[in-house]
């Protein structure tokens, strides 16, 4: 009874306070519940006349179907692979940059090469769309006309031809996000206490000794954290890398097709409203118990850097 | 020792050529699409899309300058997003954010759940359409591209408490409570002015998101009059025609399309698209740095 009172108290006090979080808490009512009641799609045969509540029941309809073709296969091993290759490729590029960036003592030129290599970071799909275009089209692209010049080879149709995206992909991510992470990882490396270093330096260890034997483990649980969070988010994709950029060609589906351009296309090209909702929330949900999954792991790794 | 000293400066300047490689490999594209924007039609029929045109020409230029009205009402529509959504999403963030960094707030571990979960799972992308379309009749507004997604991310207020939490002295909001200041005035007299860097930094990323939006716009827009910038380069590169098709009859948009150096038009478009942004990237490199370090290191 007494903390009823207390708490009615409080609420008294700071009722300012509790109204401050008021459009915040509509927001995210309007933004993200609404929707995540709205996962009941799935088990419907939605049509717009009848709206959410008075669709008909499907069932399991809808997983039935998605798991019957080949698409759930597709989608699920074209996002595991590709996030993969991401993560294993970024981690490694990315951390190299950042070591090498330490060993620059010149503060300008550091800071020069952190903002230039941070650049592709910064703009829109739409605007790196445009630039793979420019070394892709067939009749005028920077690639073919260089194959032409110095092999004499005959134009490749970039944008006709699925089995070079997964390497077209994989190069323009690691060029869009490189710098991004390797800042990151900088910056905790300029964390790291100087006074290991001056007293690896009296016993006159080398620089590379230093690198491997000083920066890297006391950066681990970094990398180690960063690189669990990435895993537990390996079902999401980034749509506009997977859309914009191979310029929604019918062509590349087969390599360029993740969940997350599955989930568009099903609605918004096929309408199959039921369909998309149970393939997003079949990704809902997996990406839920590995971030569970993942926080644990990383709980035990280093406590400070859990999500919860 | 002459070998020692050798090693010393090959290693050093080992680093600088392979960070002068990266540098070209982050800059040339941009550098190409500039290229190709101010080569002439011949040129680019000989050479292709090339680094070195033969012959430079700004027609491409001249024709988008011609007829502006389509790419200014694009720029608009971005303006006034970015604009209103900036404002709106820096001041509910900052409203959500400031009260669950306040120990004493009841309710306080339930209402940063609320938020928390949020980052845990979604309703998906049919659904969540769904709700803005049918529900909120948000189809074909400008308010779609404000308030979808953007418009307060669960990520920016944990930052953003974790900022209230360790910068702002407890004891300052105590000794303004016992001079008889209410909440509402401790946080816009007290707090905020206190909490500049951060705002400046969650304004930053607001800012780039708004700017940089096209996904929005794809989904909630039919009515190209409001089309934003973004999304009239990507109607652009896939059909040239477009640009054309909007403004003008069917008989002139053949008689224009005879005329236009079409490749290089396409890429002076992606430049006056991109421009803005690289203009002003040098002055708030500096900022976004430290605000995506800040917000890595205390994640």
């Amino acid at each position: 009874m007494t903390k009823l009172v207390k708490l009615k108290r409080d609420v008294k006090k700071y009722k300012w306070l509790l109204l401050m979080t008021v459009p915040g808490i509509i927001y995210l009512f309007i933004n993200n519940y609404i929707p995540m009641y709205g996962v009941i799609l799935a088990f419907k045969n939605y049509n717009y006349v009848d709206g959410i509540w008075g669709s008909p029941w499907a069932g399991w309809d809808n997983f039935r179907f998605l798991f019957n073709t080949e698409d759930a296969y597709i989608i699920t091993r074209n996002t595991l692979l590709y996030n993969l290759v991401f993560i294993t490729l970024n981690l490694i590029l990315s951390v190299t940059i950042a070591l090498l960036i330490n060993e620059i003592k010149d503060k300008v030129i550091s800071r020069f090469y952190q903002s230039t290599f941070l650049l592709p970071h910064i703009i829109s799909m739409v605007v790196v769309a445009y630039l793979v275009f420019s070394f892709l089209n067939a009749e005028n692209g920077l690639v073919n006309r260089l194959l032409l010049k110095w092999f004499s080879m005959d134009g490749i149709s970039w944008y006709g031809e699925p089995k070079y995206w997964p390497f077209i992909l994989v190069i323009v991510n690691a060029w869009k996000s490189v710098g991004y992470w390797s800042i990151i990882y900088f910056a905790s490396i300029i964390g790291i206490d100087k006074e290991y270093y001056e007293a690896a330096t009296i016993d006159g260890a080398s620089k590379w000794k230093q690198m491997t034997r000083i920066t890297i483990p006391l950066i681990m649980p970094v990398i180690i954290t960063l690189t669990l969070l990435a895993v537990s988010t390996i079902l999401r994709s980034d749509f506009g890398l997977f859309y914009q950029v191979p310029m929604n060609t019918g062509a590349l589906i087969p390599t360029t097709q993740t969940i997350d351009t599955f989930v568009y296309r099903a609605m918004l090209q096929s309408g199959d409203v039921g369909m998309s909702t149970a393939a997003g929330l079949y990704q809902s949900v997996c990406c839920f118990v590995l971030i569970l999954v993942a926080n644990t792991a990383v709980r035990r790794i280093n406590k400070q850097s859990a999500l919860f | 020792m002459r070998e020692l000293n050798l090693s010393k400066r090959i290693g050093p300047a080992m680093i600088h050529l392979f960070f002068w490689c990266f540098t070209i490999v982050s800059l040339v594209p941009f550098i190409l699409i500039f290229m190709v924007s101010i080569s002439s039609e011949d040129s680019i029929a000989q050479k292709g899309f090339s680094l070195f045109p033969n012959e430079i020409s700004f027609g491409a230029y001249q024709f988008l300058f011609n007829d502006f009205t389509e790419i200014a009402k694009a720029y608009g529509v971005t303006i006034v997003a970015t604009l209103v959504g900036t404002a709106v999403s820096l001041l509910i963030t900052a409203l959500f954010a400031y009260p669950i960094s306040r120990a004493q707030l009841p309710f306080r571990r339930t209402i940063s759940f609320y938020l928390f979960f949020t980052m845990l799972f979604g309703g998906g992308l049919a659904p969540w359409y769904i709700t803005y379309v049918n529900m909120l009749g948000m189809k074909n507004t400008i308010f779609s591209m404000i308030i979808p997604n953007l418009l307060m991310g669960a990520f920016n207020v944990f930052l953003m408490r974790s900022f209230f939490a360790s910068t702002i002295p407890e004891s300052v909001i105590e000794s303004a409570t016992i001079d008889g200041a209410g909440e509402l005035k401790i946080f816009f007299k007290i707090v905020v002015p206190l909490s500049l860097p951060i705002m400046a930094t969650i304004g930053l990323f607001n800012t780039l998101a708004y700017w940089n939006d096209w996904y929005n716009c794809m989904l909630f827009i039919d009515n190209p009059d409001l089309y934003n910038i973004q999304y009239l380069m990507t109607k652009t590169l896939t059909n040239i025609q477009f640009l054309l098709a909007k403004s003008n009859s069917t008989a002139q948009v053949g008689e224009l399309l005879a005329k236009m150096p079409r490749e290089s038009v396409r890429m002076a478009l992606a430049m006056i698209g991109v421009a803005p942004l690289l203009f002003a990237y040098p002055f708030f490199q500096k900022y976004y740095i430290s605000g995506i370090t800040s917000g890595a290191v205390k994640g």
